[in-house]
C-alpha cells in the first residue's frame, strides 16, 4: 500500500494530534494561538500533497485520487482554513478546550479528504461518519448554553438515522452484487444475475443518496438545518455549511457516476431529483423571508443554495457538475465571510438578531463593505463570483432543455423564482447594515461605537474579498480547474 | 475604450470624491465626444481597407470601430470584446453627457460621500461599458453592475417615506426583468455556443438558423424580460415611484441612461437575431405601447407631485420607442434610437431641474410649490424648455425622433400611430402646459418656500443638457447619419415585417 497517496489525511490527522499534544503544555492564555499552528500545517501538507499529485496514479483500494478528489480537498482545506482563522477571533467565547476545537475540526478535515476520494462504499460509510461524528461534538461545543446542547441532540439524532439509512442501502447493495467497490458494482450490471437484481440495487443506491442528501440539507432532510445552524458555535456552523455540505455532493457524484451508472438511464431519476431539487428551492427561500435571527435564515439559505446545487446534479453530466464545482467555491467564500462577520458582530451583544447590523457601516465600514459584497455574491449579483456560479448552473439546466427530461422547464422556472425571492432576503441585510432601524423591539438608538475587527478574523475576510471579486472577474482558472475534475465523471455515460 | 472604464475607479477622501467623479466623467464625456467625432473616419478607414464587404471582419460588416477584444472566461465562450457602432456611438455619448450632468448635480448628497459618488461611477461605468460592448454576456454583465446601486442608493439616500418600499420594488422588479433576460440569453447562446453579438448576427442571417417554435418563444422572454426593464405598459409601475423616491443624480442615471439598456438591447439583439420569432410579438408590443403613451398619460395628467409627472411621462415616452420598434422599419427603427438619446437627455435634464427645487424646498408637492418663474427665472426658463420639449415641440429633439418614428410606423400600423399622435400631442400638452400653469406661473401661496436660482457655475450641466438637447433638434442629421452606420443591423430587424408582409 502505498501510504504517500493518502498524505494529505495522515498530514491533517497528525496536525490534530499534535495540537491536542502541545495542549498540554500550553499556558491556557496562549492556547488561542494553537490555531497558527493548524494552519501553516495545513498549508504545508496540502502543498506538499499538491506539488506531489500526479493524475496518473490511480490510486488503492478504496480510494481514488483522481481530478475531482484533489479539487474538492483543496477546497476543504480551504475552508478549514477559514474556519480555523474563524474559531481564533471566537475563541474568546469558548470557555473550554478551544484547541479541542481546532483538533475536531481537523479531524473533520479529514473525513472530508477521505470521502472526496471514496471508491468503496466502506470508504464512503467510514468518511461520512467521521465527519458526523466530529461534528456531533462540534455542534454541542458550548455546553452551558442550552441551544447549543439542542442543536447537539437534534443533529445526533438526524444524523444517526440518516446513517442507518445509508447502511440498509449499503447492506442491500452487498447483497445484491457482493461488493462494496464502486467500480466492480458497476460492471457487476452487466451479466444477467446482475439485471434481474437490479431494482434492489437501484433502491439500495437511493438510500445511500438518501443518507448523503442529509448532508446536503435538501429536502426531506432538511429539518436540522435551521435548528443546528442556529445552535451551534458559529465556526462550527460555517464549517457545516461549507465543508459539510461539499463532502455530501463529492459523495453524491462519485455514486450515481461511478458506483451505479445504470441508475443514470433510469427515467424516474432526473424526475426525482429535480422534484427534491424545486421543493428544496422553494423551501428554503419562502422560509428565509421571515426570518429575523441571521444564523437562521443562512440556514435557510443554505437549504436554497443546496436546491441549486441540485439544480445542477439533475443535469446528469460533465457541464452541469463543473458548474456545481464552481458554485460551491463562490458559495464557500461568500457564506464564511457572512458568518465571520456576523460572529464578530454578535459577540457584543451576544443577540443574533438581524437589527445587530444596523449601523454597521459606520461601526466598521470594512465589516460593512465586504458582508454588502459577500451578501451580493450569494444572491447572485455581477461582478461577484456568486453570480457567474449561478450563471454557470443555469446554463447548465438550459442545455437540458431539449432533453427527455420533461420536468426541467418547471424546474428552471421555479429556480428562477427563487433566485428573485432570495433578493428579497439578502437584501433585507444589506438594508440592515445602510439604513436599519436597529434593536426595533427596544426603542433603543443603534449603537454606533466603532466595533474593531479582530486580527484573524481580517485574514480571513481579506481572503474572502480577494476570493469573492477574484472569482467574479477572472474565474477561468476554477472553471477550468472544475472542468478537469469533472471531464471523465459522466463519460461512462452512453 | 478600456480607459473609459478603468478611469471610473477612485479611491480618494471626502470633497476629493466629488471633484474626483466630476473629473472622471468629464473625462469619459471628451473621450465620447472623441469617438463620436471620429467614427466616420475610422469607419471609412475600415471599410476602405477591404474590397468586398463580405470578407471583412465581422465586426467593420456590423459597422464596429474601436474594437478590442481579449480573453475572458473562455470554458464559457465569453470574451472582453468592446467597440461600438452606430447605435452604440450616440448612447454612450448620451450617457456620458447625462453621467457628467448627474456627477455635477449630487450636491445633495451630504453624507457619506464617499459612497455615493463611488456607485455613481459604478452606475455610469457599468452601463457605458455596456453600450459599448459585442459580447452579449459582457452587456448583462456591466448592466447588471449599472442596476444594483439603484437599490443601496434609494434606500439610503432616498427620500420619501416608503423608500425602502420603492427600493424593494424597483430591484425586484428589474431582477426579474434581468433574469428573464438571461434565460432568452442562454437559450441563444446555447443554439450556437458563443456570446459574440456580431458572430450570432452573422449566423442568423441564414434562414431557420433557430427553430421558428423556438425563435418564438425566445422572443418572448426577452421581450417580456427587456420590456420589465424599460417600463413596458403593465409593468412600468416601478418606475414612476422609484424615480420618486430616488436622490437626482440616481433618477437622472436611471431614468435617462440605464432604462435604454433594454430598448438597446432589443434594437440591437432581439430584433435583429430573432426576426422570425418576433412576428408574433410585434403587434402586441404595438398595442402595448399604446397603454404606455395613453395610459400612462392620463396617469401623468393627475400627479400633484412634480417627480411622479416627470416619471410617469418618462415612461409614457418609452411608448414612442417601443412603437418605433414594433414597426420593425429602417425609419422607425432610426427614429426609435433617436427618441431614445433625446429622452436620455431630457430625463436628465427634467429630473436634475426637479432634484434642484427639491434641494430648495424640501417638497415637490404642486399645492405647496407655486409660482416659481419670477424667483428662480433660469430655472424655470429651463423648466420650460424641459416639460415643453416633453411634450414634442419641433426644435428639441425628442420631435425629431418622434416624427421619425411615426414616418416609419404609419404603414404598417396606421391606427395605432394615430392615436399615438393625438395622445402625444394632446395628453402630452395637457399635463406639461399644466404643471407650467401652477408650477411656474401659479400664484405664490403664503406657504412656498423661498427659493434662490440656479449659482452661476452650477448653469453648466442643465445648460449642457439643454444646449445638446436644441443641437440634436435643429441639426438631427448628426446623430442620424451615425445611427445610420448600422444599417446592417437595422436590415436584419427590419426583415422581421418585411416577412410578415410578404
Amino acid at each position: 500500500m502505498d501510504i504517500s497517496l493518502i498524505s494529505l489525511e495522515v498530514g491533517v490527522a497528525l496536525i490534530g494530534i499534535i495540537i491536542l499534544l502541545t495542549d498540554l503544555w500550553t499556558p491556557a492564555e496562549n492556547k488561542a494561538r494553537l490555531g497558527w499552528i493548524a494552519i501553516g500545517g495545513l498549508i504545508t501538507v496540502f502543498c506538499y500533497n499538491f506539488s506531489t499529485f500526479d493524475q496518473a496514479t490511480a490510486g488503492i483500494n478504496g480510494y481514488s485520487k483522481d481530478g475531482l478528489a484533489v479539487y474538492f480537498q483543496g477546497f476543504f482545506v480551504m475552508a478549514a482554513i477559514l474556519v480555523i482563522l474563524l474559531t481564533m477571533s471566537y475563541a474568546s467565547r469558548v470557555s473550554s478546550g478551544i484547541s479541542e476545537l481546532y483538533a475536531l475540526i481537523c479531524f473533520a478535515l479529514v473525513g472530508m479528504c477521505f470521502a472526496a476520494g471514496a471508491s468503496n462504499f466502506i470508504m464512503l460509510f467510514v468518511a461520512v461518519e467521521l465527519i458526523t461524528t466530529s461534528f456531533y461534538v462540534l455542534t454541542s461545543f458550548e455546553r452551558h448554553r442550552l441551544r447549543s446542547l439542542e442543536a447537539g441532540i437534534k443533529y445526533l439524532i438526524m444524523g444517526a438515522t440518516s446513517s442507518a439509512i445509508m447502511v440498509f442501502g449499503i447492506a442491500l447493495i452487498y447483497g445484491t452484487t457482493g461488493t462494496l467497490d464502486f467500480n466492480e458494482v458497476s460492471r457487476s450490471l452487466l451479466t444477467p444475475a446482475g439485471l434481474s437484481m437490479q431494482l434492489l440495487l437501484h433502491l439500495g443506491a437511493l438510500m445511500v443518496l438518501g443518507g448523503l442528501i442529509f448532508k446536503l440539507g435538501a429536502i426531506p432532510f432538511q429539518l436540522w438545518v435551521p435548528d443546528v445552524y442556529q445552535g451551534a458555535p458559529i465556526p462550527v456552523t460555517a464549517f457545516l455549511s461549507s465543508g459539510s455540505k461539499a463532502a455530501g455532493i463529492v459523495l453524491i457524484f462519485r455514486t450515481l457516476a461511478e458506483a451505479c451508472p445504470s441508475l443514470l438511464d433510469q427515467e424516474w431519476l432526473p424526475k426525482l431529483l429535480s422534484i427534491t431539487a424545486g421543493i428544496t428551492i422553494l423551501y428554503g427561500s419562502l422560509c428565509a423571508l421571515r426570518q429575523r435571527n441571521l444564523k437562521r435564515l443562512l440556514g435557510y439559505s443554505s437549504i436554497a443554495s443546496a436546491g441549486y446545487i441540485l439544480l445542477g446534479i439533475v443535469c446528469l453530466d460533465n457541464i452541469g457538475s463543473q458548474a456545481v464545482l464552481f458554485y460551491l467555491s463562490g458559495y464557500l467564500f461568500g457564506i464564511l465571510a457572512a458568518f465571520t462577520i456576523i460572529s464578530v458582530v454578535s459577540e457584543e451583544s451576544g443577540d443574533e438578531d438581524i437589527s445587530i447590523l444596523a449601523n454597521l457601516h459606520q461601526r466598521s465600514p470594512f465589516m460593512a463593505t465586504i458582508l454588502t459584497l459577500a451578501i451580493a455574491s450569494l444572491a447572485g449579483i455581477p461582478p461577484l463570483a456568486g453570480f457567474l456560479g449561478k450563471f454557470a448552473l443555469l446554463r447548465s439546466a438550459f442545455g437540458k432543455l431539449n432533453d427527455q427530461h420533461s420536468s426541467m422547464p418547471w424546474l428552471i422556472g421555479i429556480a428562477m423564482l427563487g433566485i428573485v425571492i432570495s433578493l428579497y432576503y439578502y437584501f433585507k441585510i444589506i438594508r440592515e447594515i445602510y439604513w436599519g432601524p436597529g434593536l426595533y423591539w427596544k426603542e433603543k438608538k443603534p449603537s454606533a461605537e466603532p466595533l474593531c475587527c479582530p486580527r484573524a478574523a481580517e485574514i480571513a475576510l481579506l481572503i474572502c474579498l480577494f476570493a469573492l471579486i477574484g472569482l467574479g472577474l477572472y474565474p477561468e482558472p476554477i472553471l477550468s480547474l472544475a472542468g478537469e475534475a469533472t471531464n471523465n465523471l459522466f463519460s461512462s455515460r452512453p | 475604450m478600456m480607459a473609459v472604464l478603468l478611469a471610473l475607479v477612485p479611491r480618494e477622501n471626502r470633497s476629493i470624491f466629488r471633484f474626483g467623479s466630476i473629473v472622471a466623467t468629464l473625462g469619459s464625456l471628451l473621450l465620447a465626444i472623441y469617438v463620436f467625432d471620429k467614427f466616420d473616419d475610422r469607419l471609412d478607414e475600415a471599410r476602405g481597407e477591404v474590397t468586398f464587404i463580405e470578407a471583412a471582419p465581422l465586426e467593420t460588416q456590423y459597422g464596429y470601430v474601436f474594437t478590442q477584444r481579449s480573453n475572458w472566461i473562455e470554458s464559457l465562450g465569453v470574451s472582453f470584446h468592446v467597440g461600438v457602432d452606430g447605435i452604440g456611438v450616440v448612447m454612450v455619448l448620451m450617457a456620458a453627457l447625462v453621467s457628467f450632468a448627474a456627477a455635477c448635480c449630487a450636491r445633495e448628497i451630504q453624507t457619506r460621500e464617499k459612497e455615493f459618488y463611488i456607485l455613481l461611477l459604478l452606475m455610469s461605468g457599468g452601463i457605458l461599458g455596456a453600450f459599448m460592448s459585442i459580447d452579449l454576456f459582457l452587456m448583462y454583465f456591466l448592466h447588471e453592475l449599472a442596476l444594483i446601486p439603484t437599490f443601496i442608493m434609494i434606500g439610503v439616500w432616498g427620500r420619501g417615506k416608503d423608500k425602502g418600499f420603492a427600493a424593494y420594488k424597483i430591484t425586484i422588479y428589474l431582477s426579474i426583468g434581468a433574469l428573464l433576460t438571461l434565460a432568452g440569453l442562454i437559450m441563444v447562446y446555447l443554439q450556437f455556443n458563443t456570446f459574440s453579438l456580431v458572430e450570432i448576427l452573422h449566423a442568423t442571417t441564414f434562414e431557420d438558423a433557430i427553430d421558428h417554435s423556438l425563435q418564438h418563444f425566445i422572443f418572448g422572454l426577452l421581450f417580456l424580460g427587456l420590456g420589465i426593464l424599460v417600463g413596458l405598459w403593465p409593468f412600468h409601475t416601478w418606475a414612476p415611484l422609484g424615480y420618486g423616491a430616488a436622490p437626482t443624480a440616481t433618477a437622472m442615471m436611471h431614468a435617462g441612461v440605464i432604462k435604454k439598456f433594454g430598448l438597446f438591447m432589443l434594437i440591437k439583439f432581439a430584433l435583429p437575431v430573432l426576426h422570425e420569432g418576433a412576428q408574433i410579438w410585434l403587434p402586441i408590443l404595438a398595442c402595448l405601447c399604446l397603454g404606455n403613451i395613453l395610459y400612462c398619460g392620463l396617469v401623468a395628467m393627475r400627479q400633484k407631485n412634480l417627480n411622479l409627472i416627470i416619471g410617469n411621462s418618462s415612461v409614457a415616452h418609452m411608448g414612442f420607442v417601443f412603437l418605433g420598434i414594433a414597426s420593425a422599419t429602417l425609419i422607425g427603427l432610426t427614429g426609435a434610437v433617436m427618441v431614445m438619446v433625446a429622452h436620455g437627455l431630457l430625463a436628465g435634464l427634467a429630473f436634475g431641474l426637479s432634484g434642484y427645487l427639491h434641494h430648495q424646498t424640501r417638497t415637490l408637492d404642486m399645492d405647496k410649490v407655486q409660482g416659481l418663474l419670477t424667483g428662480m427665472p433660469f430655472w424655470g426658463t429651463l423648466m420650460i424648455m424641459a416639460l415643453m420639449a416633453g411634450c414634442g415641440l419641433p426644435g428639441f429633439a425628442n420631435f425629431a425622433g418622434e416624427i421619425t418614428v411615426f414616418f416609419g410606423a404609419w404603414k404598417s400600423y396606421p391606427i395605432i400611430t394615430g392615436i399615438a399622435v393625438w395622445s402625444a400631442l394632446v395628453i402630452g400638452a395637457v399635463y406639461m402646459l399644466r404643471t407650467i400653469r401652477t408650477l411656474l406661473h401659479g400664484i405664490k401661496g403664503h406657504d412656498t418656500p423661498e427659493t434662490e436660482d440656479i449659482a452661476k457655475w452650477q448653469r453648466l450641466p442643465y445648460a449642457l443638457l439643454i444646449t445638446v438637447l436644441l443641437l440634436f433638434g435643429f441639426y438631427p442629421r448628426l446623430i442620424a447619419d451615425k445611427i445610420n452606420q448600422s444599417e446592417a443591423t437595422f436590415k436584419q430587424a427590419a426583415s422581421a415585417q418585411s416577412e410578415k408582409s410578404r
